[in-house]
């Protein structure tokens, strides 16, 4: 058999991302249970509470930030499981090529399928908890940010905890720490957006923090995977 | 003595805080001894069972 | 410049003589420099002019916070060297440091909880301080967590290392979003001690107390890092002079 001809990193990344869509298209309902998950919290701050929409307003920001949070975290288990288990993980990383691109590209796919519908069905959550119309774009473009650098801080968590038993639990308890500037910064831009007044302050933060993940994280998700994988 | 025990009247913050530092950095101590005395012991028993298989 | 101490260092056997030999010479002059300095907070001292004899809590919340925080910097250096170098002496060091950084960040915690409760009328305030030192014991806690959950040692010192490294890179992002959360809501603050204004009598016990403790955190540190060397060495030949000793 001849040898694979040598293919470029860009190449590779657009070839993992096609692959990754296929094989989460054929499972579903699978991707869509974080979304659920997000739904589900939402509705219960109300229930725990005071329905009175003018009441939950205050509380909205807060609502969204920690059910998109732990949504979030949820949809990590499935960012690198079946590709450590079934030996993928181990192709890409002796393949020669930069693991960090590859598991940037992982991360993309990965937030495409479970942040951005989040992000999509934010506006119904955040109306629902009483903030106005007018707010929907700012609510938009600071969980939209968030969830991003969220995607890109958990991916490293998931390579640390990669196979471990239980690793769920620990996932979460690595994960929560490092994302509490995302949580400020973006809870504080959804208060704001919701008030209707100016936000750039805190998404101008946010966004330096979803750049800072973009270049950094993959680097330490593709040390983590390395050392998870000897 | 007994106005110098009772710091101006901040005496149930001030002692228990010194009681809880002095706590921990005795448990520090006895744990960390107990973790070399533990490492030494296992040692001791891996080159035992070492010399009893040869 | 000669690095050949530093290789030395590395070596474990060598660390493991070193470390003993060195301890006294940290623990002594820490017990010293911590009864002389509590002597002096609480005794020599005179009472603050707004806080009263409250102000003495400072004598144990300075030290365990300073603690708290040079111990995870240490850690995440240990933790880099033994990563990049691949010296296993480092991630001794490392795993050495996590017990006693976790137990004085609690510590800083609860003085600093009683610290505001005659001054601003509640155990907890989200104050700044105390809430990024609540999530540096989060941080602490999931270091060893998942230091715990791994069986196998090499790759639980090389991922705990990974760990350590990128929880001290968000460490000042996290402080600085926690300042800027706190600011917007005009929280009250104690916490601002006028330092410079401080007379030598109350600034030397708490220099005394600052170094004291830090001493005594590099003794801990090299009891725990002996055994935690014995642990790595699994069949070297000098591991069996070391254990006969007692």
């Amino acid at each position: 058999m001849s040898a694979p001809e040598p293919v470029s990193a860009l190449k590779a990344g657009s070839m993992l991302v096609r692959r990754d869509l296929r094989l989460a298209l054929r499972r579903p309902g699978e991707w869509l249970q974080p979304l659920v998950f997000f739904l589900v919290v939402t509705t219960l701050f109300p229930l725990a509470t005071n329905p009175e929409l003018s009441r939950l307003r205050d509380m909205a920001p807060a609502a969204l930030w920690v059910a998109a949070l732990l949504s979030s975290l949820l949809a990590l288990e499935l960012l690198f499981r079946e590709d450590g288990q079934d030996g993928t993980l181990e192709q890409l990383a002796v393949s020669g090529l930069p693991l960090a691109w590859l598991l940037l590209a992982k991360t993309c796919v990965h937030w495409l399928l479970t942040g951005l519908p989040l992000v999509l069905v934010a506006p119904l959550a955040a109306t629902a908890l009483g903030a106005p119309y007018a707010s929907i774009p700012g609510v938009l473009a600071a969980l939209l940010l968030g969830s991003v650098a969220l995607s890109l801080i958990g991916a490293v968590g998931a390579g640390l905890t990669l196979g471990l038993r239980r690793g769920g639990v620990l996932l979460a308890l690595l994960v929560l720490p490092l994302a509490v500037p995302v949580l400020i910064f973006g809870a504080r831009a959804t208060a704001l957006a919701i008030a209707l007044e100016p936000m750039a302050a805190p998404m101008y933060l946010l966004a330096a923090i979803a750049v800072l993940s973009a270049t950094l994280a993959p680097l330490a998700a593709a040390a983590a995977v390395r050392i998870s994988l000897e | 003595m007994t106005h110098w025990l009772s710091m101006g009247g901040y005496w149930p913050y001030l002692w228990p805080s010194y009681l809880l530092t002095l706590l921990v950095v005795v448990l520090n101590i006895f744990f960390a001894r107990r973790s070399l005395r533990e490492a030494r012991a296992e040692v001791r028993r891996r080159l035992q069972m070492q010399r009893s298989e040869t | 410049m000669n690095w050949v101490w530093f290789h030395k260092l590395g070596s474990p056997p060598h660390f493991y003589r070193l470390a003993g030999k060195m301890l006294p010479w940290f623990a002594w002059p820490a017990l010293l420099l911590c009864v002389g300095g509590t002597y002096g907070g609480l005794v020599l001292a005179p009472a603050d002019y707004q806080q009263g004899d409250g102000f003495r809590i400072l004598y144990v919340h300075a030290p365990a916070a300073w603690l708290s925080v040079m111990v995870y910097s240490a850690m995440a250096v240990y933790a880099a060297v033994g990563l990049i170098w691949r010296i296993n002496v480092a991630h001794a060091l490392a795993a050495s440091c996590a017990a006693i950084g976790a137990s004085f960040t609690v510590v800083a915690l609860v003085t600093g909880s009683l610290w505001g409760r005659p001054m601003w009328g509640t155990y907890w305030e989200w104050d700044p301080r105390l809430t990024s030192e609540l999530v540096l014991l989060f941080l602490y806690l999931g270091y060893m967590g998942l230091r715990s959950a791994i069986d196998d040692t090499a790759r639980a010192d090389r991922a705990s290392a990974v760990l350590a490294i990128v929880g001290a890179v968000n460490v000042p992002i996290i402080h600085y979003s926690v300042t800027w959360w706190n600011s917007l809501h005009q929280a009250p603050s104690v916490m601002k001690f006028g330092k410079p204004t401080m007379p030598a009598s109350m600034l030397i016990p708490l220099l005394m107390m600052l170094l004291g403790f830090t001493l005594y955190f590099v003794a801990i540190m090299l009891v725990r890092a002996r055994g935690e060397v014995l642990r790595r060495e699994r069949n070297a030949h000098w591991i069996a002079a070391a254990a006969e000793e007692t």
